[in-house]
C-alpha cells in the first residue's frame, strides 16, 4: 500500500515543480514527465504487491472528518479498472513530450502538466476509495482538473464554450452523488461502503440506483446524458483527450459497477432499464458518429457508443442476479468489464493517432485530409489497428469482450422464463452496432488514411516522432494480446465478478476458457496465413507497372476533390436515421440546365444539447433575469420586507 | 473422423467454383444460349493466377490486404461450419458469433481496398456494402439465434445438428421462415440479383463488383475464389435446414451435402434469370423487411 500511496503522491505532484521553472525551455517539462512515469512505476510495483500480499490491499485510517475511517482497499474490481488506468496515463504522458512540448506552447503547457498529474492522481484514488467522502473529494479533484484540461487553448471560444458545458454537467452529476452518499449513509450509518452484496433491500434502495445512475452516467455519457462529452473530448488537446475518453469516463461505470455490487437483492427492471439505455445509448452514439465530419467529435461520439455496449453488459448482468441465473451475470459482467479495458486501450490508440494527424495536417476536418498514408505510414497503419479493434473484429481484443455479451445474452435465451429471453435482443443490437461502427471507421480510415490527398496540407504531412510512435505501438500491443492470448485474462475477469456478486457462477467463466483459446488459435492463424499470403502477392506484385492511373471508367481527368467525402459515404445510413439525428443541409440545389457554381454542406448538431437543452436554458435565463430585476429593484424599504417575510415565513415553518 | 476431416477439406478447397459454373450455366438455360462450360471457373482461375498485376499509383498496401483477408476469411469459417451432416473440424460454444465477425472484418478490408484507390466509383461502392451489411447482419444473428433457442447449445455443430429433424416437426413454421431469411442473406452477401449484379462492371447500381473494379491477375483470382467460398459456406447453413437428416456414412453425407449445395446454386440461377434487379432504394425496405421475417421466427419460437 506504502508503493501505492506513494506513486500517487508522485504523481499529483508531477506538475508542480515545473511551474517554477521557465516556460521557454524543456526542463520543466522533462522533470514532470519523469516524475509522472516514476509515479505511474510505483503504483504499478503496488498494485503487484496487492496480488501477491492480501495485507497489501486495505489501508486504514482514523481521520478528524465525521463519518467512518480513512478507508482505501484495491479489489479485483478496482484492479481491473487501474490496470488500463496507469498504461494509458503513461502512454499520454510519452505521447504529450513531443505532442505538446513546452517550447510549442509556453501559455499553457505547465498549467496542462500539473492537472495531468493532478487528474491521474484522482481517478487512482476515486477507483480505489471505500469511504463516501474520500470519493467525492477526489471524484471532485478529478472534475476541476478535467475541466482544466478540457480548456487548455481556452483562448478559443470554442473551447471555453466545450469547458463551461462540462463544467455544469460534471456539477449537476456531483450533487446527485451528494445526495446518493447521503442516502447510502443513512441506511448503513457509515460513509464507508458496506461489502459487497450486504445492503437490504429498504425505501431508499430505489432512489439509491437512480441517482447513481444520473450521477455517474451523466460521467459515462450514457445518453441522453452524453451532453458535454463531445465537445469536451473534441477540445482537449489528443493525449489528454485519450485520458479523459479512455479512462476518465469509464469512473462512471466503476460508480454504478460499485454501487449495484453493494446491494443483497436487485430488482428486475433495474437490469431492464441499463438494457434500454444501452441500447439507445449504443445505436444513436454510433449514428451520431457516422455524421460527424470532425475527427474527434467522431471518436467522442464512439466513445458514447463503447459506453452502450458497457451497459449493455452490465444490464444483462444486473438481470442475471436479480433472476437467480449466475452464469448470465457472471458472463454479462465480465463482457462489461473487459469492454472497460478495450475500450481504454483502443480509443486511446485512437485519439493518440488522431492526434499524430492533426499535429500533421492542422485540421480536424476529414474532408480535408486524404491520402495520408504516404506521409505517415506508421501512423495509418496504428490507426487501422485501433480501428479494426473498435469495430469488435477479431483477431482484436473487442471482439472477445462482445464475444462474452453475446454469450450472456445466449444463456438468457434458453431460460424458460419469456421475461428474461427477451434479452436475447441484446445479441442483433451488438451486431448492428457494430456494422455501424464498421462503416463509420471504414469511413474515417478511407477518408483521411487512403486514396489521393484533398489539400497541400495533407500532402506534406509529417509522420510521428519516434516516441509518439512507440507510445501507440504499446497500445496497440496491449489490444492485440487481449485478443490473441484471451484466456489469460479470464480468471482477473472472474476474481472481479466474484468480488462484485459474491454468488457461485464463476464456472461460466473458467468454462469459456477453451472457447478463448481456440479464438486465440484461429486469431494466430488469420494473421500468419494473412501474412504469408501478403509476402508472396508482395513479391510476385512488385514487378508490376505501378504508375497507371486508377480507372476512372473512361474519365481522364479526375482531380482529388471527386473522390467520396465522409459525408457522401455516410449519407445512406444517415438518411435511415433521420428520424433521430435531424441533420441539417444547405444548397446543393442544382437549377436549370446549365446549372451555375453552387455550395452544399451539411451539419448535424447534438439534438439534447443544441435542439433541447440550450434553448431551454435560454428561455429560463431571461426568466431569471426579468425575476431579478423585479425582485432587486435597489429599493431598500422592500429589501427589508423580504427580510420580514422571510422571518414570518421560518416562525410558521419551525412552529407547525 | 478422419475421414470426415478429410472430405470437409476437400470440398472446401476444391468445390465452390462449380457452384459458380452452375449458376451462369442456368441462367444460359433460361436465356435459351447454350453457356459456358460448368468447369469455365476454375479455367478462369488458372488464367488469372498466371497473369501479372497492374496496380494503380494512388493504391497502397492497403490495396493488396482487400483479396488477401477475403480470401483467408472464408477459408478459416468454412472450418467453423458443418458440411450437411459432416460436422465442423473447429467447434467451440460461441463459434457461431466468431463466424459472423469474420466475414465483417472481410467487409473492413474489401471496403478500404476500394477507398485506396480514390477513385469516387469505388467509394460508392464501399458504401453501399458497408451499408447494406448493417442491415443483413441482424438478420443472420435473429436466424441463428433462433437456432440456438432450439438446439440448447452455442456452436455451429450442435445448432445445425441433430435436433434439426424434430425441431422441423415443433417448429416448422419458424424454420421455413428461416430458410426464406437466410435465402436473402445468401443472395445480398454473395452480391446476387435482385440485389446486385455480379456481371455487370459499368453499372451506377452495382456494390460489389464496382469495388473490386482495379483489381487484376492473382488478386481478382483470389476475390473470385473467396467469393465462391463465402457462396459455399453460408449456402451451407441453408443445405443443412433444408437436409437435416444424417446418413452415417460420410461419403453419402458429403455427396448429399453437395447435392444440396448444387441445388442452391441452380436455386440462385433461377432467381437471377427471373427476376430484374431492384431500385437502390427499394434494397433497404427489402432488408428490413427481411429482418422482420427473421423477428417473427424468433417469436414463433419464444412464445
Amino acid at each position: 500500500m506504502i508503493f501505492f500511496l506513494s506513486g500517487i503522491v508522485i504523481i499529483a505532484l508531477s506538475g508542480l515543480p515545473g511551474l517554477f521553472m521557465s516556460s521557454r525551455d524543456d526542463r520543466g517539462q522533462a522533470f514532470a514527465e519523469i516524475l509522472a512515469l516514476l509515479g505511474t512505476i510505483t503504483t504499478f510495483i503496488g498494485l503487484l504487491l496487492c496480488t501477491t500480499n492480501a495485507g497489501e490491499t486495505v489501508l486504514r485510517a482514523g481521520w478528524n472528518i465525521p463519518g467512518g475511517e480513512l478507508l482505501i482497499r484495491i479489489d479485483a474490481i478496482s484492479l481491473i479498472f487501474l490496470l488500463p488506468f496507469l498504461l494509458v496515463f503513461a502512454m499520454s504522458v510519452i505521447f504529450g513530450k513531443d505532442y505538446w512540448p513546452q517550447t510549442q506552447h509556453p501559455e499553457n503547457s505547465r498549467k496542462l502538466r500539473l492537472f495531468h498529474g493532478l487528474i491521474a492522481a484522482a481517478i487512482a484514488l476515486v477507483l480505489t476509495a471505500q469511504n463516501g467522502i474520500l470519493f467525492l473529494l477526489s471524484w471532485e479533484i478529478m472534475a476541476l482538473a478535467s475541466y482544466f484540461l478540457i480548456t487548455t487553448e481556452d483562448d478559443l471560444e470554442a473551447t471555453r464554450r466545450a469547458g463551461f458545458i462540462y463544467l455544469v454537467a460534471t456539477h449537476t452529476g456531483t450533487l446527485a452523488l451528494f445526495a446518493l452518499f447521503a442516502l447510502l449513509d443513512l441506511s448503513c450509518g457509515s460513509f464507508s461502503l458496506p461489502a459487497a452484496g450486504t445492503l437490504p433491500a429498504g425505501a431508499v434502495t430505489t432512489a439509491i440506483f437512480l441517482l447513481a445512475l444520473f450521477g455517474f452516467g451523466l460521467k459515462a455519457g450514457i445518453m441522453p446524458l452524453h451532453i458535454w462529452l463531445p465537445g469536451a473530448h473534441a477540445a482537449a488537446p489528443s493525449h489528454i483527450s485519450a485520458l479523459l475518453s479512455g479512462i476518465m469516463i469509464k469512473t462512471g461505470i466503476y460508480g454504478l459497477v460499485r454501487i449495484t455490487s453493494l446491494f443483497a437483492t436487485i430488482p428486475l427492471w433495474w437490469g431492464w432499464v441499463l438494457i434500454v439505455l444501452g441500447v439507445i445509448t449504443g445505436i444513436f452514439g454510433v449514428a451520431y458518429a457516422l455524421a460527424q465530419h470532425d475527427l474527434k467529435r467522431l471518436l467522442a461520439y464512439h466513445s458514447v457508443e463503447n459506453i452502450g455496449i458497457i451497459a449493455l453488459g452490465l444490464g444483462l448482468a444486473l438481470l442475471g442476479r436479480s433472476a437467480g441465473l449466475p452464469e448470465l451475470a457472471m458472463l454479462g459482467l465480465a463482457g462489461a468489464l473487459l469492454h472497460v479495458v478495450n475500450h481504454a486501450l483502443f480509443k486511446s490508440l485512437l485519439f493518440l493517432s488522431a492526434g499524430a494527424v492533426i499535429h500533421a495536417t492542422g485540421t480536424r476536418e476529414i474532408d480535408q485530409m486524404g491520402g495520408l498514408i504516404r506521409s505517415q505510414p506508421w501512423t495509418a497503419a496504428l490507426f487501422l489497428g485501433g480501428a479494426v479493434a473498435i469495430c469488435g473484429l477479431p483477431p482484436f481484443n473487442g471482439f472477445i469482450s462482445e464475444w462474452f455479451i453475446y454469450q450472456g445474452s445466449f444463456r438468457a435465451l434458453i431460460d424458460q422464463r419469456l421475461s428474461l429471453s427477451l434479452a436475447i435482443l441484446v445479441a442483433p443490437v451488438l451486431a448492428l452496432i457494430g456494422g455501424l461502427a464498421l462503416a463509420c471507421f471504414v469511413k474515417v480510415f478511407g477518408i483521411v488514411f487512403l486514396g489521393a490527398p484533398r489539400t497541400p496540407a495533407a500532402a506534406n504531412g509529417h509522420d510521428a516522432t519516434r516516441l509518439m510512435r512507440a507510445a501507440m505501438l504499446i497500445l496497440l500491443a496491449a489490444c492485440l494480446s487481449i485478443g490473441l492470448l484471451p484466456w489469460l485474462f479470464a480468471p482477473m475477469l472472474k476474481d472481479a465478478a466474484l468480488a462484485w456478486a459474491p454468488i457461485s457462477g464463476g464456472e461460466a467463466i473458467s468454462a469459456s476458457m477453451t472457447s478463448l483459446i481456440w479464438i486465440g488459435i484461429l486469431g494466430t492463424a488469420l494473421i500468419l496465413f494473412s501474412g504469408l499470403l501478403s509476402w508472396w502477392l508482395h513479391r510476385r506484385s512488385c514487378l508490376a507497372d505501378a504508375q497507371q492511373p486508377t480507372w476512372g471508367c473512361g474519365y481522364l481527368w479526375p482531380t482529388a476533390r471527386m473522390q467520396y467525402t465522409a459525408s457522401s459515404f455516410a449519407d445512406a445510413l444517415v438518411k435511415l436515421f433521420r428520424f433521430g439525428l435531424w441533420s441539417s443541409e444547405h444548397g446543393g440545389r442544382t437549377i436549370g440546365l446549365f446549372p451555375p457554381r453552387t455550395d452544399f454542406s451539411s451539419h448535424t448538431p447534438d439534438s439534447v444539447l443544441d435542439r433541447l437543452l440550450l434553448p431551454l436554458f435560454r428561455v429560463l435565463a431571461i426568466a431569471a433575469t426579468w425575476l431579478r430585476t423585479w425582485l432587486q429593484n435597489g429599493v431598500t424599504s422592500l429589501y427589508l420586507l423580504y427580510v420580514v417575510l422571510t422571518l414570518i415565513a421560518l416562525l410558521i415553518i419551525s412552529g407547525r | 473422423m478422419l475421414l470426415q476431416l478429410l472430405l470437409h477439406l476437400l470440398i472446401v478447397l476444391l468445390f465452390p467454383p462449380l457452384l459458380l459454373g452452375v449458376i451462369t450455366r442456368t441462367k444460359a438455360l433460361f436465356a435459351g444460349r447454350k453457356g459456358p462450360p460448368l468447369l469455365q471457373p476454375y479455367y478462369d482461375l488458372h488464367r488469372l493466377w498466371q497473369k501479372g498485376f497492374v496496380i494503380s499509383r494512388t493504391t497502397t498496401w492497403v490495396f493488396r490486404a482487400g483479396p488477401i483477408v477475403g480470401l483467408i476469411v472464408p477459408l478459416l469459417a468454412a472450418l467453423l461450419i458443418p458440411f450437411g451432416a459432416i460436422p465442423a473440424p473447429f467447434s467451440f460454444n460461441g463459434d457461431l458469433i466468431l463466424f459472423v465477425y469474420l466475414f465483417a472484418l472481410a467487409r473492413f478490408f474489401t471496403a478500404s481496398s476500394a477507398l485506396d484507390t480514390g477513385s469516387s466509383f469505388e467509394g460508392m461502392g464501399a458504401a453501399r456494402e458497408v451499408t447494406f451489411a448493417c442491415l443483413v447482419e441482424p438478420t443472420l444473428l435473429f436466424a441463428l439465434i433462433v437456432l440456438v433457442r432450439l438446439s440448447g447449445g452455442f456452436s455451429l455443430n450442435d445448432l445445425l445438428g441433430k435436433h434439426l429433424v424434430t425441431s422441423w416437426q415443433s417448429a416448422g413454421a419458424s424454420l421455413l421462415l428461416l430458410v426464406i431469411a437466410l435465402f436473402v442473406v445468401l443472395l445480398v452477401e454473395n452480391c446476387r440479383i435482385p440485389f446486385d449484379d455480379p456481371n455487370t462492371h459499368l453499372e451506377l447500381t452495382m456494390i460489389h463488383e464496382v469495388m473490386v473494379l482495379d483489381h487484376s491477375g492473382p488478386a481478382f483470382a483470389m476475390i473470385l475464389y473467396g467469393a465462391s467460398l463465402k457462396l459455399l459456406v453460408l449456402g451451407a447453413l441453408l443445405v443443412r435446414l433444408i437436409l437435416p437428416w444424417d446418413s452415417g456414412n460420410p461419403g453419402v453425407d458429403a455427396v448429399v451435402f453437395m447435392a444440396g449445395m448444387l441445388f442452391i446454386a441452380v436455386a440462385i440461377g433461377v432467381v437471377e434469370s427471373v427476376m430484374a434487379r431492384l431500385q437502390m432504394v427499394r434494397i433497404p425496405q427489402l432488408l428490413i423487411g427481411t429482418t422482420m421475417i427473421s423477428i417473427f421466427a424468433l417469436v414463433l419460437v419464444l412464445r
